[in-house]
Formats: structure tokens, C-alpha cells, sequence
């Protein structure tokens, strides 16, 4: 047997050790993926008369994870796509895979789906071996050489033992489904009405609720009148718990006049916990006296330093800005709750849930339903608690809860504020010599489970609040504040990385798509072009010259290739920037050009074009990919030209899309992107590797354009303006 | 409470109900139609946009009380089964990620191709601008309205 330590001598392996936390028990020997903390092959699949049901802990939200894990299971068993079924992240039904987060389910769940079913298929066709008296066996869509089925076969197998991970999957050239655009099944009902969401979830007795926050962070109640609420129509029940104020009524629209009443009615005391805005937002952070931690540090023999560079770049907090706010239907039978949500782990939810309420585990269960855009933590876990909370007090009826828009800005988790501080010298050759990194950010992880206590939002306004530890940054080589702060792309001598981790922050901050990745690909890679600007090097040349990965090469080469760009002679090349990431460091590699158009009256920057090359080891579902790349490209440009929350010493001031503009149609550039398939390298995920790169190419751009570098974002027009009036 | 017949989707629908009442809620609660989306409740995203006599309306702020139109929900275009031209693109083209947004744009664009019926890459995005989408399929989307147009021209 494998012990850790002998585990942690496999060299490759570490790095995954690392990425998956505890994900290995101190005995048990590693298996592929999510087999390993989920080891019964019962866990991952059921084979019956109706066909094959997969079992999953990762959750649909629209990244077409359902479709993924179908084509692998169809290819591993010989069976017909539509013969496989999903159960996603169910705790009464699933394997606990944690969170659906990090780009990691095709790499977790597809790789533990992948090792599971091709060990069924064994089992499956050592039965018919042992009928059949051959061992020359051949399977189509589950039919045994013309005679056998899986279906009557399925009941001579006991899937109820632990996966062993020997068996051998097929190989790329055997499959039928994986590398294939297969269209995603979660969109025909979305299109058509269906019911597709959690918000479209109507039960026998259902009530509407609706939550009434504070008007700020740091309010108190001081009264309410609930009486005056229960007396307004259809009106069911009202809660008040501490500073938790919620309604129930009969109907949608009863609830929300409930919930406005409320408001208008409730006294708070509140207080000005928040920070500054605007630049001294940052200067706040950096002179916090957090101490720094260092992360990475080498020292190697290089040549004199002839020239040295230092740059800030800062990052406001962003909002996730769902189109459809969170929702959750909960429901109390004997003790029990039940809720339907669409957090993206359902495990943890249960256990924060379990918590507040005081609950065994086994006295909660959470289902997933799907929500709007998931792009990291939003609030869907918060809601799952408000409705719980109100649902006490409906009689057993189920409740509904959706907040409304201004409860989301206002109150979801936010992508933190972050300051890079980079600093890098070149030999006399342009050559980087020496490069540091030194950052400050406040947690991107907060979600339940993520350490003692409950991270759900209405637990700490209760009377009797329940809090949480405080939370530790993501360890890397994931990271979290550090995530992609390691130039590990880049072949530099000497080097220093560290962190400013604040761990106390007035403003809830957790996990927005990619954590700091955006911000410190930013950074990174803006600093890149400083460094190639400052060695009169075109930008893609000197990134080539200081990247040894063929991978990375490869997709840096593709991206300029088909970008147009001529290596070695589009320095400063007007109007296009370039940038690179391997996303953490250890997934999927990205490299995007994009070209900008400036109108300098306005200050208005649109890009009009990006093109992009990605490399994510094995391509399950081209499409899927393209899909994941161009809106995390987009979504990045919106972030990048436009995004900031913002608020006063006490409130959150952005309410509603007019107070947080995003990117619209006529705004939004043409993407092009490139796949480069290695159908033999494990999978990489790809749902957050593009959109570091998508933003520094933008700064990148913006400077070739125009002689002066953005390093404050976002590149809103009065920022730009004054840019270019320096 | 007031008695509100209401013309969806070539139907005839009674509802009772207050006569501020948004007719959003109306048509996803009473009458269980889950196409029309609650995203702002400000007419500030267009998740909740129908056709009141071919025109695009924001449910969402639209009072029950005043409309006197015949409704078109996405439910009204046709079904998974026998898919309207514009379904039927919007999932050919995988025009989503999660979808939320996909009810306004599809309604929007019927209502623009039934005014335009070849419109340029430039009219639909001039077009849908008023909609929000949040995972960024835009690009997507405008194929998908294009595609549509082909189909049923």
C-alpha cells in the first residue's frame, strides 16, 4: 500500500497532491480523479434494464459538464450516448466531489467516470466471457457479441465494491464520443421553455419569500413592526431573527410588497465599516501592515542587471452580476430539511447548513437544481440558508426564495481588490534577470466548508450568530490571493514571490471566476510587455525567448500565427496585445491577441477582435471548449473595460445594472479560438484559462496603441483620459 | 383582487389577481410558464421580455392591469419536440452557457425578424443591446438570430 509520504515522492504527483487538499486519505492508495475520496464503483454508476445512470458530484451550470461526462462514460462502456442518464450533485445520491470550482471537474469527476466505467465494462465482459466460453468479445451499445446484454448481465455484477483504477481505458483512437462537439443537453429545455432552473421548481403548497437585508454591512436593527407586515395580504409568515428580517406569502408579488414594507418600516443603527474607494481603497490595503508572506524564492547566477522596472497594478472588487438572481426552494418535514439548490457543492452546503441549524448531517439534504451564470461563489449558497430560515416558519409548507436584484449586488461574495506590485531587471542582452511579485488581497475562498463554522451569509445576522474560523488562503500550486503569481512560465534566474494575504475584510469577498488569477495574470503578463518594451523586443518574441514548455510555446506560436502577428517584428504593432497563462500554473494553457480601438475624446476602449490558442490536454468537447474560452474572454473584457462595485464608508452603492455596467452586443469583439488536442495528455479543464490572459492583452494593446500603460483597472473612459492627457 | 382575462399564447387565461401585479409573475406562477425569467425587475436586463402583439415588453415592470395584447411567451414558439426556426437555431448554434437570458433574446429577435427579416450582424446586435448576458455567448446568439433568419426566409 501507498503511504502520503511515499505518494509525495512521486515527483508529478505532488503537484496534484497539493491541488486536492485532502483529497487522499493518510492509507488509502491513490486512484484516478474523484475515485479517490469516492472509491465504490456503486458510487459512480448504475447499470439496469433502463440503461446506465451516472452519478456525479460536480454540477451542470451551463459549461456543459453533463454532455462531457456522458461522451466519456458512452465511449468507456460501448453504449449509445443516450443511453446514459445523470444525476448531478445530489447529497442523498452522489458522490461528494466538494466544490464545482477550479476548472477541475472534466479532470476530477471525467478522469474517476473515466477509470469506473472501464472497470464495469471488465466486470461486464468477464461475465460474458465465463457465458460466452470466449474471450473474443465484442461490445455495441451494450450488446455482447450480438447476443449478451448489459442490461441482463447488469444484475450478475456487484458494482458494490471499491474501484481498483486498473483497469485500462480505451485509447483515443477507440473513441466514438470524446473529441467530438456533441451538442449539450441542458440547452434544448432552456430554449423551449422547460423546466430548467431552480427558480422553475413549483411544489404542492409552495409559498413565496423574499429576504430584507440591512441596509449595510455593519447595521444593527433597531425595530421593526412585524405585526404590520403579517396583517398585508397574503402574507404567511414573517421571521425575525437578529438582523435576519424575511417574509412568506401566498404569492410572488405579495411577498415583494411585503418585503418593501418591511424595509421602508425597519430602523437600523448602522455604521461606516467600509473602506475607501477609489486609489485609497489600495493604499489602505498595502498600509494594513499585513506581513508579507513569501512563496516562492530562487536565486541563480545570471548577468548584471543593465536595466531594472517597477510597476503597480491594482484591481477594484468585482461583482459575479448573475442575470438571474439566487434562488433556493427549501422545505421542513419532521425535522428534516430539504433544499434545492444551485450551490456548487452540495456537500458543503449541508454541512454549513447542518451547523447553523444544529443538525446531523443526515438530517439535511441539499439537491442540486441549476441557477443563472455561475462564475464562481455567488449567492446561491447564502439563499439556500435564508430559505431554510424562513421555511421554519411555514408549516411544513415549501418556500421559494429568490432575491431580489439589489440583494445580489449588494450582498453576494465579491471578487477581492488587489495590489501587484512587480519588479524586474534585464542583463544588457534583454534578458530577464531577476523578477518579484509582491501582492495584496483579501480571501478568494469563503465558501462552506472552507473552514470551521458557517460561511452562509444570514448566519451572521442572527441573534445568535454562527460564525466561521477565519479562513486560509488556497494552497498552491492552486493558490488563491497567489494564484498564477508565479511567473513558473517564464525561465528567470531570480526570483521573489509574496503575498499580503488580509484576511479581515468589511466587504465579503470569495471566489470570483479564476480567484487572483486575474489579477496576477494581469499584472504578470502587462509586465511582460513593460519588460519586452524596455528591452525593445517585440512582446511574443521575448516571451518565447524566456519560455521552455513546448506546450506553452505552442500555444503562444498558435495565438500569433493566426492573430496575424509577425514574431520578432510586430514590436508596439498599433491596436493588438498579446499575453499568456497556464492557468494556476498547472492547467490548461492559453495565450490570447486582441485588438483594441480607442476614441480618444471619449476615452472609450473597445476591442474588437481577440484570437486565442488553448491547449487543454485531451479535448473531450470542442465546442464546449470554444465556448468556455470566447466567454471567458468576453466576460474578462467586460471585467477589464468596465467593472467595479462601489460603495461609501457605509454602503454598497451599486444596486442595479445601472449602477454596474457590463458589456452589451454592440460592444463585444469577434473571438476566434484554436485547439490544440493532445488526445494523449490527461485533461485540463478550461473554464477559467483564458480570461488573465484576455485582460493583459487589453492593457497590452491599449499601450502598443498609444504609448501609455493602464495598470489601474478597469480601463473605464475617464481613467483613459486622463491616460492619455499625462 | 380583479378578474383578468388574458390572451397567452392563442389562449384564452383567467387569472385573479391584484391589478398592479406584474405580469412576469402572472405567467411564471399562475399560469406555470417558466420562459419569461426574473433578472432585475427593473426592465434593466430583458430575462423577462415577451411579445404583447408582437412587440417586445418587459414583463417585469409591465402591470397586469394594462395589457389588453395578445401574449407570446418562448413556450408559444414551439416545443422541444417541433422546434420554431429560432429554437431550433439558438440550439443548433449551442447559443448559451447557462441560458438564463436566452428567453429575451430569443422573443427579442422574433420580433426583429418579423420587422427585418435579413438583418444585418449590426441590426441584431443594434437590436439585443437592451439584453444582458452575463456568460458572454453574444457572438453565439447573433449567429444563431442570423441562422434563424436564413431558415425562414
Amino acid at each position: 500500500m501507498t503511504s502520503r509520504r511515499d505518494f509525495l515522492k512521486t515527483g508529478g504527483a505532488l503537484v496534484l497532491c497539493f491541488s486536492l487538499g485532502n483529497a487522499f486519505s493518510q492509507t488509502a492508495a491513490a486512484l484516478p480523479g474523484s475515485l479517490s475520496r469516492n472509491r465504490m464503483l456503486d458510487g459512480w454508476l448504475r447499470i439496469d434494464a433502463d440503461g446506465v445512470t451516472i452519478f456525479t458530484g460536480k454540477i451542470e451550470l451551463g459549461q456543459g459538464i453533463g454532455t462531457a461526462l456522458a461522451q466519456i462514460a458512452a465511449d468507456e462502456l460501448d453504449v449509445d450516448l443516450k443511453r446514459i442518464a445523470l444525476v448531478h450533485g445530489d447529497t442523498a445520491l452522489t458522490p461528494n466531489e466538494g466544490q464545482t470550482a477550479g476548472s477541475q471537474s472534466v479532470q476530477d469527476s471525467g478522469t474517476a467516470v473515466r477509470f469506473a466505467c472501464a472497470e464495469a465494462r471488465a466486470m461486464l465482459l468477464a461475465a460474458a466471457a465465463a457465458k460466452l466460453g470466449t474471450r473474443d468479445l465484442k461490445v455495441v451499445d451494450g450488446t455482447i457479441n450480438g447476443s449478451l446484454t448489459y442490461w441482463t448481465l447488469a444484475g450478475e455484477i456487484d458494482l458494490k465494491k471499491e474501484a481498483t483504477g486498473s483497469a485500462k481505458p480505451k485509447s483515443p483512437s477507440e473513441h466514438k464520443w470524446v473529441g467530438k462537439s456533441i451538442p449539450r443537453r441542458d440547452i434544448p429545455k432552456k430554449f423551449t421553455g422547460g423546466a430548467a432552473y431552480v427558480q422553475d421548481i413549483r411544489l404542492p403548497r409552495m409559498v413565496f419569500g423574499r429576504v430584507v437585508r440591512p441596509p449595510s454591512p455593519g447595521a444593527k436593527l433597531v425595530s421593526v413592526d412585524e405585526n404590520q407586515i403579517r396583517k398585508m395580504p397574503g402574507v404567511v409568515a414573517v421571521v425575525r431573527d437578529g438582523n435576519f428580517l424575511a417574509v412568506a406569502a401566498e404569492r410572488e408579488e405579495q411577498a415583494i410588497k411585503a418585503r418593501a414594507a418591511m424595509a421602508k418600516g425597519a430602523v437600523w443603527n448602522e455604521s461606516a465599516t467600509l473602506p475607501p474607494s477609489g486609489a485609497a481603497l489600495y493604499e489602505e490595503m498595502t498600509g494594513r501592515g499585513v506581513p508579507a508572506q513569501v512563496m516562492a524564492e530562487k536565486s541563480g547566477a545570471a548577468a548584471p542587471a543593465a536595466k531594472t522596472l517597477e510597476s503597480r497594478y491594482t484591481r477594484p472588487f468585482q461583482a459575479h452580476g448573475s442575470i438571474g438572481p439566487s434562488c433556493a426552494v427549501a422545505q421542513w418535514t419532521d425535522g428534516k430539511l430539504h433544499v434545492w439548490t444551485h450551490s456548487q457543492g452540495v456537500y458543503p452546503l449541508r454541512g454549513d447548513l447542518a451547523n447553523v441549524f444544529g443538525l446531523p448531517l443526515a438530517a439535511v439534504r441539499c439537491t442540486h437544481a441549476e441557477g443563472a451564470g455561475c462564475y464562481g461563489h455567488n449567492g446561491a449558497d447564502d439563499v439556500a440558508l435564508d430559505a431554510a430560515l424562513l421555511a421554519r416558519a411555514t408549516s411544513g409548507r415549501p418556500v421559494k426564495l429568490q432575491w431580489m436584484r439589489e440583494d445580489e449586488f449588494m450582498w453576494e461574495p465579491y471578487g477581492s481588490a488587489m495590489v501587484m506590485k512587480l519588479g524586474g531587471a534585464l542583463d544588457a542582452r534583454g534578458n530577464i534577470v531577476s523578477w518579484s511579485h509582491e501582492l495584496w488581497s483579501h480571501p478568494h475562498s469563503r465558501r462552506p466548508g472552507q473552514s470551521k463554522g458557517s460561511h452562509t451569509l444570514a448566519a451572521r445576522h442572527l441573534e445568535k450568530p454562527v460564525g466561521a474560523e477565519p479562513v486560509s488562503d488556497v494552497p498552491l500550486p492552486a493558490g488563491g490571493s497567489d494564484r498564477n503569481a508565479i511567473p513558473a512560465a517564464y525561465d528567470i534566474p531570480n526570483l521573489k514571490v509574496s503575498k499580503h494575504f488580509i484576511v479581515e475584510s468589511p466587504l465579503r469577498t470569495s471566489a470570483l471566476r479564476t480567484l487572483g488569477g486575474y489579477g496576477n495574470v494581469f499584472a504578470l503578463e502587462s509586465f511582460m510587455d513593460e519588460l519586452a518594451a524596455a528591452a525593445g523586443a517585440d512582446p511574443v518574441e521575448f516571451r518565447l525567448r524566456h519560455v521552455r514548455d513546448p506546450r506553452a510555446r505552442a500555444v503562444i506560436e498558435a495565438a500569433a500565427t493566426r492573430a496575424g502577428w509577425k514574431i520578432g517584428t510586430s514590436a508596439g504593432a498599433s491596436g493588438w496585445g498579446f499575453a499568456y497563462a497556464r492557468y494556476k500554473n498547472v492547467g490548461c494553457y492559453c495565450a490570447v491577441a486582441a485588438e483594441i480601438a480607442l476614441d480618444r475624446k471619449t476615452g472609450q476602449v473597445t476591442v474588437k477582435r481577440a484570437v486565442s490558442a488553448v491547449d487543454v490536454g485531451q479535448a473531450v468537447n470542442p465546442d464546449g471548449i470554444v465556448n468556455q474560452i470566447e466567454g471567458g474572454i468576453i466576460q474578462s473584457t467586460s471585467w477589464t473595460l468596465k467593472e467595479a462595485v462601489s460603495f461609501d464608508r457605509t454602503r454598497v452603492t451599486t444596486r442595479s445594472w445601472a449602477d454596474y455596467p457590463i458589456l452589451r452586443f454592440e460592444e463585444v469583439p469577434q473571438v476566434e479560438v484554436v485547439i490544440l488536442n493532445q488526445p494523449e495528455q490527461p485533461f485540463l479543464g478550461v473554464g477559467e484559462g483564458s480570461q488573465g490572459p484576455a485582460a493583459a492583452a487589453i492593457a497590452n494593446a491599449f499601450a502598443n496603441a498609444t504609448g501609455r500603460r493602464l495598470r489601474d483597472l478597469p480601463f473605464a473612459p475617464a481613467r483613459v483620459r486622463a491616460a492619455l492627457a499625462v | 383582487m380583479a378578474s383578468y382575462t388574458l390572451r397567452v399564447n392563442g389562449a384564452a387565461r383567467e387569472v385573479s389577481v391584484e391589478a398592479d401585479t406584474p405580469l412576469l409573475y402572472v405567467l411564471r406562477n399562475d399560469l406555470e410558464l417558466n420562459g419569461p425569467k426574473f433578472g432585475c425587475g427593473l426592465a434593466q436586463c430583458g430575462a423577462c421580455t415577451v411579445l404583447i402583439d408582437g412587440k417586445p415588453v418587459r414583463s417585469c415592470v409591465t402591470p397586469v392591469s394594462a395589457v389588453s395584447g395578445a401574449i407570446e411567451t418562448i413556450e408559444g414558439l414551439g416545443s422541444e419536440q417541433k422546434l420554431h426556426p429560432l429554437q431550433k437555431a439558438f440550439i443548433e448554434e449551442q447559443a448559451c452557457q447557462c441560458g438564463y437570458c436566452g428567453n429575451g433574446m430569443v422573443m427579442s429577435a422574433k420580433a426583429l425578424l418579423a420587422a427585418n427579416p435579413r438583418p444585418t450582424n449590426e441590426e441584431i446586435r443594434k437590436a439585443l443591446n437592451g439584453h444582458l448576458c452575463r456568460c458572454a455567448s453574444h457572438n453565439r446568439i447573433v449567429r444563431a438570430v442570423q441562422r434563424a433568419a436564413k431558415e425562414m426566409s
